[in-house]
């Protein structure tokens, strides 16, 4: 009995994981979606490549010395905070990266994304992220 | 189940998808020729089977990318060659940890001391917290190699588990007899 619940757990494991596949095969592992703030401020929503940051940055750069918190949704970072040096905008300011005021580099998602982490290859976790 | 088959089939054959076909990007957006896509960087690095399909610590360690340390220059990188060795990993084989790995990416306040306490064995977690995103979880299967890869953290038989042990006890009797 117990061994049949195992089994159709494990099943609906299967179906899940493979089902994510396909919704989700297209975005770049560990692409970021940021829309807390975004749509609601007439904006696109933030897409943020963790593969292209990590070939130019260690981890320890955003998330020790510039304060980013491990979890999506957990940084509650406005554009005040952006033009003023802090998170993005410790290299977002037109002198290591683009500055601020290039919207659509940053603001580059569809409309109506929900905040997470995405990924394509083998990814599928909870929703948590 | 043929869908299926045809579906994770045509996720696995292309390796990194155009920002303007990834289901994420506006495609109308009149930046987007402006981002780099994946395939330019990320075919030139070492492969990998899973995540971003490269292999980050070898290109790391083989100076296929130099990616800087510190932007104000405060933190400096702290490396640690040490392994742990998590013995209570189930009928699964034993979790060996490698901190040189991780401290070349990351800063020890990274994990210490609020995800793992600094002291080996201190910690307690299960599979299933790693699964639902803590621990390790906060990062693999997320950002660095997905949690479908048991081997590569599940990765000591038990006898060879032991013999590491011996030897570093051994090693620690007489680094004390020095002392």
């Amino acid at each position: 009995m117990r061994l049949q619940r195992v089994a159709r757990f494990l099943i609906l494991c299967l179906i899940v994981m493979s089902s994510g596949i396909a919704w989700q095969a297209n975005a770049e592992y560990a692409d970021v979606v940021l829309n807390q703030k975004s749509e609601k401020e007439g904006v696109r929503p933030v897409i943020f490549p963790h593969w292209f940051h990590r070939i130019r940055f260690k981890c320890k750069v955003c998330h020790a010395e510039l304060g980013f918190k491990m979890r999506v949704g957990s940084n509650h970072i406005s554009m005040e905070n952006i033009t003023a040096g802090e998170f993005c905008g410790a290299c977002h300011n037109g002198d290591v990266a683009w500055s601020a005021d290039e919207c659509d580099l940053c603001h580059s998602g569809k409309p109506g994304l929900k905040t997470g982490i995405r990924g394509g290859h083998e990814t599928m976790g909870p929703g948590i992220w | 189940m043929g869908l299926l088959c045809v579906l994770t089939l045509t996720a696995l054959a292309s390796n990194w998808q155009k920002l303007a076909e990834d289901g994420l990007h506006d495609p109308t957006n009149p930046a987007l020729k402006l981002l780099q896509d994946p395939t330019e960087s990320l075919s030139v690095l070492p492969p990998d089977s899973t995540g971003n399909k490269v292999d980050w610590i070898r290109a790391l360690q083989n100076g296929d990318i130099k990616p800087r340390s510190n932007i104000l220059e405060q933190l400096e990188d702290e490396i640690l060659d040490l392994d742990v060795l998590i013995m209570a990993a189930g009928s699964a084989p034993i979790v060996r940890f490698p901190h040189k790995a991780h401290t070349e990416w990351l800063d020890c306040s990274n994990c210490h001391e609020h995800l793992f306490k600094s002291k080996a064995g201190a910690t307690q977690f299960t599979m299933l917290d790693i699964l639902q995103g803590e621990y390790c979880g906060t990062c693999h299967g997320a950002v660095s190699f997905p949690l479908t890869e048991c081997n590569r953290c599940h990765s000591v038989d038990p006898d060879e588990a032991n013999r590491i042990q011996r030897e570093m006890a051994t090693a620690k009797a007489e680094a004390d007899d020095k002392q």
